[in-house]
């Protein structure tokens, strides 16, 4: 699976927010195998260099950047940003948010879809965080952006696949569209539901970042995404409404009236 | 004056708590400050919490472990030390972050709404459940520094607050505290920017720090005395050192209104800026070089662990001492 071109060392992205130290997030994005981590810009570590510190720290770790817009309530915060973070990080890959309602922390899809068009113009390669609208991956997609990131659940809910239907049909609908599930995502059987759904990858923070040990569920991902994507491409059994033994029931002994004994 | 002659540049928490423990094992100790008084950076915006327990929910066990006899040292050399405790809440929707906290820590009981009022009248019906570290304490972390400052002067010490930098030539010994400034010397020395605010309401009263957990954004809120609130903190990995944003003082003045409706007629004193210095993994740090010794990178745990690092310090200088 490509991402604008640039095949991923693994389908784990991983968010680098709220770790309890910068060690402690290093140590994770080893554990997680992760094939991108996102950072979020604030605006006032942008002015001057100022998160100079932070970023080499990110850089170091050597896995791609994904800068992201988090935090953004407009398409003009969320397209500064943007710039900004290309600068800082030299990549025009961005994810973009951009909030619409400050509780669920849900995507404004219309300022999303005005600020993939303004920064896919601009050159940039749009990872936008949305819903599971189809009509609003439609437009996303005809704004210009070529990966869609649609949300499991509100950010930090660790809620998991909200919408199991709306996933699937979003899926189905364009098979051959990069998708990754953004948001929502608590534990690592959630992950793996995700590829068992067909979708190409996930992006995790807080399940990790806020783990009791990050390190150990870091890796507990790592596996569970394995096991999400290999268990799909081994193509699953298909479920049905009664029971089929999974043992030969020849030559078992039987009563007169036929019935096991 | 027998002892070894130390100068310990900078003269926030952990300057002062190592010039004072130096010597009281007979140095003879000047400190010095650039910033041109006694707490310039980053320790004069403390919260000033003594509070293992409620740090180790997110502190590794190195920093509990090391900060359990803070308490104790923080009482022996300052007069007003309050130990009431810390009590923890969530507002109502953040309630799983109550849980959550409690699962990585100990030393709490758990308080029903009518426990929370007997302990804080002023937050009768405010919350249904809490958590309360009864064995933690808090100090003012102004008036903290001065009291060490008295109690280095009472031990043949003494501050320097303006002139040249010392010549580190004319001293046996040089502690280096300068937190953020010393980064030039500490290479994986980073800024951890924080924001606070100091507010005077007569409407509420606390007894003790109460920190509202939020997914995002927790506070604390630490009474200290004359009706004055030290609101605090922002963590943002920024070398930034502007002055406060709008949207951190909002967020504390949010937390302060959830806390308690009366906060909004509260009457802000200041707001302010500053850098935790930081290494990697957030643990503070004793560096010897030579004759050059590095007490730095406290982040958010100068009053905490200045005291075990300040012994630390000393244990280089004065190999035998028990202290």
């Amino acid at each position: 699976m490509r991402f604008y071109g640039t095949e991923l060392s693994s389908r784990l992205m991983l968010g680098t927010a709220q770790y309890d130290s910068p060690a402690i997030l290093a140590d994770a994005v080893r554990a997680a195998n992760a094939g991108v981590v996102t950072v979020s810009l604030r605006r006032e570590a942008a002015g001057a260099q100022a998160g100079q510190a932070f970023w080499s720290l990110i850089r170091d770790l050597g896995v791609p950047v994904l800068p992201n817009t988090a935090g953004c309530h407009g398409v003009r915060e969320a397209v500064t940003t943007a710039q900004m973070a290309r600068e800082v990080f030299g990549t025009d890959w961005i994810k973009l948010e951009v909030i619409g309602q400050g509780d669920l922390l849900q995507p404004d899809v219309f300022g999303l879809v005005e600020a993939t068009r303004i920064l896919t113009d601009d050159g940039f390669k749009v990872f936008p965080y949305t819903t599971e609208d189809l009509v609003v991956a439609e437009r996303l997609l005809r704004a210009g952006a070529e990966v869609l990131m649609p949300w499991g659940a509100p950010i930090g809910s660790g809620r998991g696949l909200n919408n199991i239907f709306g996933l699937r049909a979003l899926r189905a609908h364009y098979p051959d569209i990069p998708m990754v599930i953004d948001a929502g995502i608590g534990r690592p059987s959630h992950a793996s539901a995700a590829f068992e759904l067909g979708f190409d990858a996930v992006l995790i923070n807080t399940a990790v970042a806020k783990a009791g040990d990050p390190v150990l569920m870091a890796k507990a991902f790592r596996l569970a995404c394995e096991a999400g994507l290999a268990g799909r491409d081994a193509d699953p059994m298909e479920e049905r409404d009664m029971a089929v033994p999974s043992t030969p029931t020849l030559g078992l002994a039987r009563g007169l009236g036929g019935e096991m004994i | 004056m027998t002892g070894p002659r130390i100068l310990v540049r900078g003269a926030g928490v952990a300057g002062m708590t190592s010039a004072v423990t130096l010597a009281e094992n007979g140095a003879a100790v000047t400190v010095q400050d650039t910033g041109g008084r006694i707490g310039s950076g980053a320790s004069w915006f403390a919260g000033g919490m003594l509070a293992p327990w409620c740090e180790a929910e997110s502190a590794p066990d190195e920093v509990t472990q090391d900060s359990l006899t803070s308490l104790r040292w923080w009482k022996s050399h300052v007069s007003d030390v309050i130990e009431a405790g810390s009590l923890v809440v969530a507002p109502a929707r953040d309630t799983p972050e109550l849980a959550r906290f409690g699962r990585r820590t100990s030393h709490f009981e758990t308080l029903n709404a009518h426990q929370i009022t007997s302990l804080e009248p002023d937050l009768e019906g405010r919350f249904e459940k809490a958590l309360f570290f009864a064995e933690e304490g808090h100090v003012d972390p102004r008036k903290a520094l001065l009291a060490l400052e008295r109690r280095l002067k009472n031990l043949a010490g003494e501050t320097v607050f303006s002139g040249a930098p010392l010549n580190a030539e004319d001293f046996d010994w040089v502690v280096d505290c300068t937190g953020i400034a010393a980064r030039e010397q500490l290479a994986d020395l980073r800024g951890m920017r924080g924001e606070m605010l100091l507010l005077r309401c007569s409407d509420v009263k606390l007894h003790r720090p109460v920190r509202m957990l939020h997914p995002r954004i927790p506070v604390y809120i630490v009474p200290r005395t004359d009706n004055v609130f030290m609101v605090g903190a922002t963590m943002v990995e920024s070398d930034d050192t502007r002055a406060i944003t709008v949207r951190a003082t909002m967020e504390l003045l949010n937390a302060a209104y959830t806390l308690h409706p009366a906060f909004a007629e509260a009457e802000i004193l200041e707001a302010n800026a500053g850098l935790r210095p930081a290494f990697p993994d957030n643990i503070p740090r004793v560096h010897q070089d030579g004759k050059t010794i590095y007490l730095n990178g406290m982040y958010r745990h100068g009053f905490l662990l200045s005291p075990k690092r300040a012994q630390e310090v000393a244990s280089i200088i004065f190999p035998g001492n028990e202290i």
